[in-house]
């Protein structure tokens, strides 16, 4: 009889999966943990909620070859200074609303959902919105009006109305003003901001 | 109202029930199916077949509608918009894989486990349950779309999460569904007899119902969001699916070719060590610029580039083991289909993954219809084709086990729908990474990913054709399919011959 050598052996392959597949799901377990507490609202790589009461840019570090959220000073959102349980609630109501309007379906946040409308990571940063004291009533006005307000940039592609109310369109500017602070690592690359000089 | 309207009415609707129940009945007599051939468990299989058949068709059908729109942006605008389409063509696929998945495991369980299904009642409640459910869920998408941004939507409607959009009742429904189906397959190994197929089965069912609950819960944190989102799709789609596909193709190949079932278990050990150990840290592709620390650019960009080499095993296993049985099989279009399964696969999620994964090129592809181009060859490649080539193993048994070997009676139809099948997934997949590659260099490289740069490129020439190709490759397709499900009815219907006897050598 021959011997069945271990590279063919049913038991060492078997040992093999059961320690592999245990090893990768605790580092992966490990890594969790960490990467949770690293972007919980609040700390470096993702702001606390009440942000939105400040200036927010993403600019090119030359060191670092990559794009960085910068936080500068006051720059109230609807003339308002939020306290952070208040930020929260808003960005929450926010969210809520991407969620319930089905944003992910035709849109990308962070670079994840659907491709037929442009990617909301830094919508609120993006030069469409022609000032930055114009920006936010324009955003308001396009979530609850978007076919009167419709911005197509000559594609025929025009967001449908999705009866979005003020309080909601104001709930999803917060949400995108904070969203656009997070640390993507540098994703999108090359942006130009609303604040950017040509 | 007089009461001469009403019995009006009544005597209408009567009429109609009638005519639509001739019509089924028609339609029965046509078909020709005769069930006594089945064992309780396969019927229970061949339900789930019939349903994940349905909604396959539903997938293609919105796919149509979405692409449509690419093309015509007024079309169906603010009656059915795109964001819709988009979410039943997803979510159609989705499921009737699952369905899939499920009718493929109560197809073999009873074969593997050497006994009946335990809890065969409490299965057919379940397939009838989930049915109901999943109707439900698709009519309040498609006549309800959207609510206000409240729990009460997200509970009720639409969760709004690509992939898992089902309303949170849903959710726990679809858990409760697994649990009943989970706890059949669990009983009916340990009445009958376990095997190396059954253990990998029964652990991978766990992470598969356990991964889905890391998707319900609402977070209004966008970075632990999408973390955990993450955890279901792709621990889903490219480690525990995978698997469970690993299962399937390992005991059809023992089925349909006679490998020996050494062979075949010790090929899915290592299947699942290179699987489990590429893919559960290749998540990290997906933690690139969510959010998440900077480790993961090195981790994800390490591991992902691993993943596709468990697919490559599964090739060599697949087109060794049909070489060295001279491709003798007892179902052509079975062995036909686990064929463009283990190329599809191959293709779609290892080399279509592989060429956009590492985070060098990623910051440029992610979020374009680069993804898009995988998604379409990854999940027909390494899932479509395997639920078909298991509807061609229920269809012949449900025949009587008759003849699906050489010289098939209107063999055509088998051969046209497998052609222009993978014909029109792979054009689309063209298409789509052309429309990729542009996007990536005019959005992304040259004009930074801002709004207009997006528009610029949705709106050039380049795209544009792309997007004709598309909808001219998705109708190759539908029609593949219209000729597959003809083929699926009809197979085998005249059929005197029994089929070719498989050996075990």
């Amino acid at each position: 009889m021959n011997e069945t050598p271990l590279w063919a052996s049913e038991s060492f392959w078997k040992k093999t999966a059961i320690w592999v597949t245990a090893g990768s799901f605790i580092i992966l377990v490990v890594l969790t943990f960490d990467s949770l507490s690293q972007t919980r609202a609040g700390g470096k790589r993702v702001p606390a909620y009440s942000v939105i009461n400040k200036k927010i840019d993403y600019q090119y570090k030359e060191g670092l070859h990559k794009s960085m959220p910068v936080i500068g000073d006051t720059e109230l959102l609807f003339g308002k200074a939020y306290t952070e349980a208040e930020a929260e609630q808003l960005v929450m109501l926010g969210k809520k609303t991407t969620q319930a309007k089905n944003c992910m379906n035709c849109h990308t946040l962070l670079g994840n959902g659907a491709y037929y409308a442009p990617d909301l990571t830094k919508a609120w940063l993006d030069k469409g919105w022609i000032s930055t004291e114009m920006r936010e009533d324009l955003m308001v006005q396009f979530l609850m009006n978007p076919e009167k307000n419709a911005r197509t940039f000559g594609s025929n592609r025009r967001m449908p109305n999705l009866n979005i109310t003020e309080a909601e369109a104001k709930g999803v500017v917060a949400f995108l003003k904070w969203m656009s602070s997070i640390d993507t690592n540098g994703f999108p690359y090359n942006f130009k901001t609303i604040n950017a000089e040509e | 109202m007089d009461t001469t309207d009403t019995t009006g009415i009544m005597q209408k609707a009567t009429a109609l029930l009638g005519k639509a129940q001739n019509c089924a009945n028609d339609f029965k007599t046509w078909v020709a199916l005769d069930s006594t051939h089945l064992s309780d468990g396969q019927k229970l299989a061949v339900n789930y077949f019939t349903v994940a058949v349905i909604l396959f068709f539903a997938q293609i059908l919105f796919g149509m509608l979405a692409a449509t729109q690419f093309i015509f942006p007024n079309f169906l605008y603010g009656f059915l918009d795109f964001s819709v389409n988009r979410m039943v063509h997803i979510n159609a696929m989705v499921v009737w894989m699952l369905y899939g998945f499920i009718g493929c495991v109560y197809w073999l369980l009873e074969d593997e486990s050497g006994t009946e299904i335990v809890g065969l009642k409490l299965g057919n409640i379940a397939f009838w349950v989930l049915t109901g459910a999943v109707t439900l869920v698709v009519l309040v998408y498609l006549l309800v779309q959207i609510g206000p941004g409240k729990d009460s939507s997200l509970w009720f409607i639409n969760e709004g999460r690509e992939y898992i959009e089902a309303p949170r009742w849903a959710d726990i429904g679809i858990v409760a569904v697994m649990l009943v189906f989970f706890y059949n397959v669990v009983a009916t190994f340990s009445k009958g007899q376990w095997s190396g197929i059954a253990g990998v089965l029964t652990l991978d069912l766990v992470a598969l119902a356990g991964l889905y609950t890391a998707g319900m819960f609402y977070m209004t944190n966008i970075t632990h969001d999408q973390y955990w989102w993450w955890w279901v799709i792709h621990l889903w789609v490219e480690a525990t699916w995978e698997v469970l596909v690993g299962v399937i193709m390992a005991w059809s190949l023992m089925k349909l070719l006679g490998v020996k079932r050494k062979i075949v278990q010790t090929w899915l050990y290592i299947e699942v060590a290179l699987m489990f150990g590429s893919g559960i840290l290749g998540l990290g592709h997906h933690y690139f610029w969510i959010g998440t620390p900077e480790y993961w650019l090195t981790i994800g960009g390490f591991f992902s580039a691993l993943e596709p080499i468990p697919l490559v095993a599964m090739v060599v296993h697949a087109v060794y083991d049909a070489g060295t049985h001279a491709f003798k099989s007892g179902n052509h279009p079975a062995l036909a289909w686990i064929i463009a399964q283990a190329f599809g696969n191959f293709f779609g999620a290892g080399v279509w993954g592989f060429m956009h994964t590492l985070p060098q090129i990623n910051l440029y592809t992610h979020g374009t219809q680069w993804s898009a181009s995988h998604g379409h060859l990854a999940f027909f490649g390494a899932y479509a084709t395997i639920n078909i080539a298991f509807f061609y193993l229920a269809i012949q048994h449900w025949r009587g086990n008759v003849w699906m070997s050489e010289g098939i009676k209107n063999g055509w139809r088998w051969k046209w729908a497998l052609g222009l099948l993978n014909g029109g997934v792979l054009g689309m997949t063209i298409a789509l990474l052309i429309a990729g590659y542009e996007q990536s260099f005019i959005e992304r490289a040259v004009e930074g990913s801002t709004w207009s740069g997006y528009f610029t490129a949705q709106n050039h020439p380049s795209f544009q054709a792309a997007m004709v190709w598309r909808w001219f490759f998705g109708a190759i397709t539908f029609a593949g399919l219209v000729l597959l499900i003809w083929d699926l009815l009809t197979i085998g219907k005249t059929e005197e011959r029994k089929a070719a006897h498989v050996s075990e050598n």
